[in-house]
């Protein structure tokens, strides 16, 4: 979830760009894996990370293509469509992608086979599984953190701040835009082949439009100005729906008045709330 | 010799001529004024050939090729840039960052993903002496929208002028500001411009300004030009007085 809120914030907080259908390729990774598993029987998970890779970016690349001419609402909008294509798809192919039961993927096994699932398949995924995905998470932080304080994440503030200077100082804004467009959707692809055995199964609720609104309310929770919002986001907003769940039926009002609550008072979201008690905090005692 | 030429660059916006079957030439290394009332067609003009809007027919050439039909991207890397009327920055990134940015991209390293940007030290040592020649140096780390008018003027002019263009388009970089902070802005301007012998056109209202820094006066007038000349010949040209500025007087003032 992290990595995919990371990946979704590459374009809202440093592009600008607010896409309403990340859900796609969360889901086009999820798929890509149970496709794997059903055609080839594949069960490593390192070919399933790669198989979600090209596939993300085979979707992401024809998406973007489409979507990057646009911006503000119109881009939102024609992402969400696209993402409703995919849901469509998967919902009415059932002879290809399973329908509303979904496909199945078993425990896959680690590093070309070296870690399996011998014993207790709980366990495995409570520990071994775990520690692979957050091995994987780091990765993904570190390298997106290089992409975001690179040259070329330095022309995408700009196109977000000012889309005609950025074009007068030579930044081909389209290229630049379409190039975030990739690498967000593979980040959130990768995502999702990650979450999917943990899952042990993909339905096509992963491809429908509420899963990309708990995207955008993962980063704006965290705060989509700063790094480190949307993995903090992703984390809480995950713990605030597990126990919204549990303590009432009614969990998705729960979330809704979080949500209003967040815009109202903290719009800069708890990263950029804390960073800002921080710098009130060090001025005042200095 | 002409560094750039527009023949007969024509642009409508429905009824409106805003450029008007222009020959417009601007010699290498001189610092040229665009005058003319509100709605003359400067900033179009100026617009058409930075490439932001596109000529109904005409030809633009710069160093003798033709530019009409190239991208605002391929005008740049030629050597064309410019500043804007009212201030265009990147408003949520420090002064330096914004020249550095045009130095990154000057240099083609916007492409790379994967290098940090804060390790390309020439690029930053390249932007800091960018702003302390505009005089900024001591807004390097302050967000550019948080600094004041005047510095922001200068701060859009500085963008421009790292990316080390031959000819440097500046449309009204003292509008907004004080009387009083206008000429310094100016000596700051002229100055860089000429000693890097970068050839400027600037569209300008204060006839001081105009007359002060400039060493050819090209009046435009409901898309054409109306007189083109060195400021003593411009401030004696009796239709230029009659029809932009009013009065001999206010000429002169």
């Amino acid at each position: 979830m992290a990595i995919t809120a990371l990946g979704f914030n590459l374009l809202l907080g440093y592009t600008g760009l607010l896409s309403f259908g990340h859900s796609a390729f969360f889901g086009v990774g999820a798929y890509a894996v149970a496709f794997m598993v059903k055609y080839f029987e594949w069960s490593s998970m390192e070919l399933f990370l790669l198989g979600a890779i090209v596939a993300s970016v085979v979707v992401t690349a024809l998406f973007g293509f489409l979507c990057v001419r646009y911006t503000r609402i119109f881009f939102s909008i024609l992402t969400l469509a696209l993402s409703q294509v995919l849901w469509s798809l998967a919902f009415k192919f059932f002879w290809v992608t399973g329908g509303t039961d979904g496909l199945r993927v078993p425990t896959p096994t680690l590093l070309g086979g070296i870690v399996s699932h011998g014993e207790d398949k709980i366990t495995f995924l409570a520990h071994r599984y775990y520690y692979y995905v957050l091995a994987i998470f780091f990765a993904c932080a570190a390298l997106m953190w290089v992409i975001v304080n690179s040259p070329f994440g330095k022309a995408l503030q700009a196109i977000r701040d000012n889309e005609t200077r950025a074009e007068f100082v030579g930044v081909q804004i389209w290229r630049y835009r379409w190039t975030a467009f990739l690498v967000s959707g593979v980040f959130t692809g990768l995502a999702g082949a990650l979450w999917v055995p943990l899952n042990g199964l993909t339905t096509p609720d992963v491809l429908y439009w509420p899963f990309s609104g708990e995207i955008v309310f993962m980063t704006v929770l965290g705060g989509f100005r700063t790094f480190a919002g949307p993995i903090v986001g992703a984390i809480v907003f995950n713990y605030l729906k597990t126990y919204a769940v549990g303590f009432t039926v009614y969990w998705q009002m729960l979330l809704g008045i979080v949500l209003v609550f967040l815009v109202l008072v903290l719009p800069t979201g708890i990263v950029g709330t804390a960073g800002q008690l921080l710098a009130r905090l060090t001025r005042s005692s200095s | 010799m002409s560094l750039l030429e527009t023949r007969r660059l024509t642009r409508h916006f429905g009824e409106t001529r805003a450029v008007d079957g222009v020959d417009f030439a601007v010699r290498a290394g001189e610092v040229l004024a665009l005058i003319g009332s509100n709605g003359a067609g400067k900033t179009s003009l100026v617009n058409l050939i930075s490439g932001l809007i596109r000529p109904d027919s005409g030809q633009i050439l710069f160093r003798d090729q033709d530019v009409t039909p190239h991208s605002v991207n391929q005008r740049i890397r030629a050597g064309i840039a410019r500043s804007f009327q009212l201030v265009n920055l990147f408003d949520h990134l420090t002064c330096l960052d914004n020249v550095a940015l045009a130095i990154f991209s000057r240099e083609g390293k916007t492409k790379k993903l994967l290098a940090l940007a804060g390790r390309d030290i020439a690029v930053w040592r390249e932007a800091a002496d960018v702003l302390g020649q505009f005089g900024l140096d001591s807004k390097a780390r302050m967000l550019a929208g948080g600094i004041s008018q005047g510095e922001r003027k200068l701060l859009d002019v500085a963008v421009a002028y790292a990316l080390r263009p031959r000819l440097l388009f500046l449309d009204e970089p003292t509008s907004g500001v004080s009387t009083r902070e206008k000429a310094p802005i100016m000596d700051i301007i002229t100055a860089i411009v000429r000693s890097r012998g970068i050839t400027a056109v600037i569209i300008e209202h204060d006839m001081d300004i105009v007359f002060k820094y400039s060493d050819r006066i090209v009046v435009m007038h409901q898309g054409t030009i109306l007189a083109d000349g060195t400021p003593d010949e411009i401030r004696d040209n009796a239709t230029v007085t009659t029809t932009l500025i009013g009065t001999t007087g206010d000429a002169r003032a």
